[in-house]
């Protein structure tokens, strides 16, 4: 067997590994092997492609010089990822996987231009090393180019998109507002026509690079204005197509550099993004294209005052003490507020506190609960809750009828009833939480202010309904100490 | 679905670049290994449920790292010096995105294994 026939097994044992880990993230104990498996493929992948040919050629050539300096970078990458990894706080994983989505797409954008950079300066030149004159001769231009411009289109998007999400989720001040200009669409349209001509003209002269570097010039341009007008409820869906992007820029760039080991990894990474993304989509009754471009809409302004007048009741923590001093089954429905008042802890003291009187708790979790798919399940295991104790909503629904008390934390539309009996609600038909089926509902919530939907929530003035009006943490612990003190 | 995915996806992704192929035939194989894998993708990631979507987005990430190997082939061959600077670059920012990904998801999945009493 020849050496690149090695190669060439070693990149497909990485990508079965690959295949294998994403198998295993079925379930918590398993996955932890699945990632180990992961991380041992992309290592197996990565010390085939140092024993690549053009990188040995090099080698014998001329000395260990390329290696060396692979070796340097990859350090320097591997020690600011690992700091970045064990630092980063679990409330801010959306911007982190924002950020670290951003790098692999500008990769593979620098990868592409790379490469199109030596293949055509070897075809240019004809005095270059043999291995790259000979593949520049073979290069399907066509394919070769159309690969090369796809991959700097879609990195370039996702690098900028990310960065641009990155400084929504840290709400920097700059990014705070979404950008509602309503040239916008225009705007995108005219880097839409740019894109095209610029891929078409590469296809045409792929040895004119600066074409390639205009190419990633607009597509940066155009991951900004796309990603800038997304307001912060839709940030989940954002992270997940940009997790898709980065997996599809890798896939690209394995056409670029004929290599089966990126196409393979990189779909399976587009695959799964793509799924997360019509998930998000369904659990937040929104289109996909609802999201991208129609911002949030007009807010029908139906009449808070019809909906609450006289009929919401306000309790303080002492009363919902001793409610909960006679409740059996008490059901915590944690939202994204909980998330931004950081109040995870205090909840698990609140469910501790209750279980010693044997009371059973459980938790809620709505899919779009939290800022990035999933992530109210991580914010409620680093408070050490048990996983078996969060319940996904169609586990949990048929229960509330048997539920005493359930908890409603910085939740809103999730839990808004309107969604299944009034068909003209703009949130009619999504996916909800069933709250209001529980005996009692207590919500803590600042004020009766609506939620991202902008409407009023009848769950709030029905008559099982007790609203507790207090900052989401502070109401928590009065809570507790209510309860110890009774 | 694994049972008969799986076996051409291994048959096409084995095909190494093959001396005098044609543009065409090249760009359908990787096109063919492109589509299995999406499937495959579909297939695995359907089943895995919401509360680890998280740890399998992070760890998903890590995984399209995997530009790094084509960034270690243009970097170490140091075929044009401007082409070696990018690829250089490329292997910073790929091994941020895989040894990030890979750490923080570990550190996910641990809180979701607390250590047995």
């Amino acid at each position: 067997m020849s050496s690149q026939a090695w190669i060439n097994l070693a990149y497909l044992a990485a990508s079965m590994l690959f295949i294998v880990a994403f198998k295993l993230m079925t379930g918590p104990r398993t996955a932890v092997r699945g990632n180990y498996l992961g991380a041992a493929g992309m290592a197996i992948a990565l010390a085939a492609a140092c024993c690549e040919k053009p990188v040995v050629d090099r080698l014998s050539a001329v000395g260990p010089g390329g290696l060396v300096w692979v070796g340097i970078a990859a350090v320097i990458g591997s020690v600011i990822g690992a700091l970045m990894a064990i630092k980063y706080p679990m409330t801010g994983m959306p911007q982190m996987v924002a950020l670290l989505n951003g790098f692999g797409g500008a990769a593979s954008t620098l990868v592409a231009g790379a490469e199109l950079w030596n293949t055509t300066s070897a075809a240019v030149a004809g005095d270059e090393p043999a291995a790259l004159a000979a593949r520049a001769l073979v290069a399907p231009w066509t394919q070769f180019a159309i690969a090369t411009a796809l991959t700097g289109l879609i990195g370039a998007v996702t690098f900028w998109g990310s960065l641009v999400a990155f400084a929504k989720l840290e709400e920097l001040p700059q990014f705070k507002k979404a950008w509602t200009d309503p040239n916008r669409h225009l705007i995108n349209l005219g880097l839409a026509g740019a894109t095209l001509l610029l891929v078409w003209g590469l296809c045409a002269n792929p040895h004119w690079t600066i074409l390639y570097w205009l190419l990633v010039i607009v597509g940066s341009a155009l991951g900004c204005t796309l990603t800038m007008p997304i307001g912060g409820a839709d940030m989940p869906v954002v992270i997940c197509l940009l997790n898709s992007y980065s997996g599809l820029a890798a896939a690209a760039a394995g056409f670029v550099i004929d290599n089966a080991v990126l196409v393979i990894a990189g779909s399976l990474v587009g695959a799964s993004g793509l799924i997360l993304t019509a998930i998000m989509c369904q659990a937040m009754n929104r289109s996909l294209v609802g999201v991208l471009f129609g911002g949030l809409g007009t807010t029908i302004a139906a009449n808070a005052d019809d909906v609450y007048a006289g009929k919401v009741k306000s309790v303080s923590a002492e009363e919902i003490a001793m409610l909960l001093e006679g409740a059996g089954r008490v059901v915590i429905v944690p939202g994204y507020g909980l998330a931004v008042a950081q109040a995870q802890h205090a909840v698990r003291e609140l469910a501790d506190a209750l279980e010693k009187r044997g009371t059973t708790v459980e938790y809620a979790i709505h899919p779009v609960a939290g800022r990035m798919p999933g992530h109210m399940n991580v914010l409620l295991a680093e408070a050490d809750i048990p996983y078996e104790k969060l319940r996904e909503m169609d586990d949990i629904n048929p229960t509330f009828p048997e539920t005493d008390v359930a908890i409603v934390i910085g939740a809103n539309d999730v839990v808004n009833p309107a969604a299944r009996t009034d068909p003209k609600s703009p949130i009619a038909g999504m996916p909800i939480l069933d709250v209001d089926k529980a005996r009692t509902v207590v919500v803590v919530k600042r004020s009766l202010s609506p939620g991202f939907a902008g409407i009023p929530n009848p769950l709030f003035a029905a008559d099982n309904t007790l609203m507790y009006f207090a900052d989401g943490k502070k109401a928590i612990l009065d809570l507790t100490a209510a309860i110890a003190k009774g | 679905m694994h049972s008969f995915l799986l076996p051409a996806l291994l048959a096409a992704s084995d095909a190494a670049p093959v001396a005098g192929e044609d543009p065409a035939s090249r760009f359908i194989r990787l096109l063919t290994v492109f589509l299995l894998a999406m499937w495959v993708g579909f297939e695995v990631i359907t089943k895995v449920p919401q509360r680890l979507h998280t740890p399998l987005t992070s760890g998903s990430n890590a995984i399209s790292g995997i530009t790094a190997v084509g960034a270690i082939v243009v970097a170490g061959a140091m075929a044009t010096r401007f082409g070696t600077l990018l690829g250089f670059l490329a292997v910073i920012l790929a091994m941020i995105n895989v040894v990030g990904g890979f750490v923080v998801t570990h550190r996910m999945l641990e809180m979701f294994n607390p250590k047995k009493k």
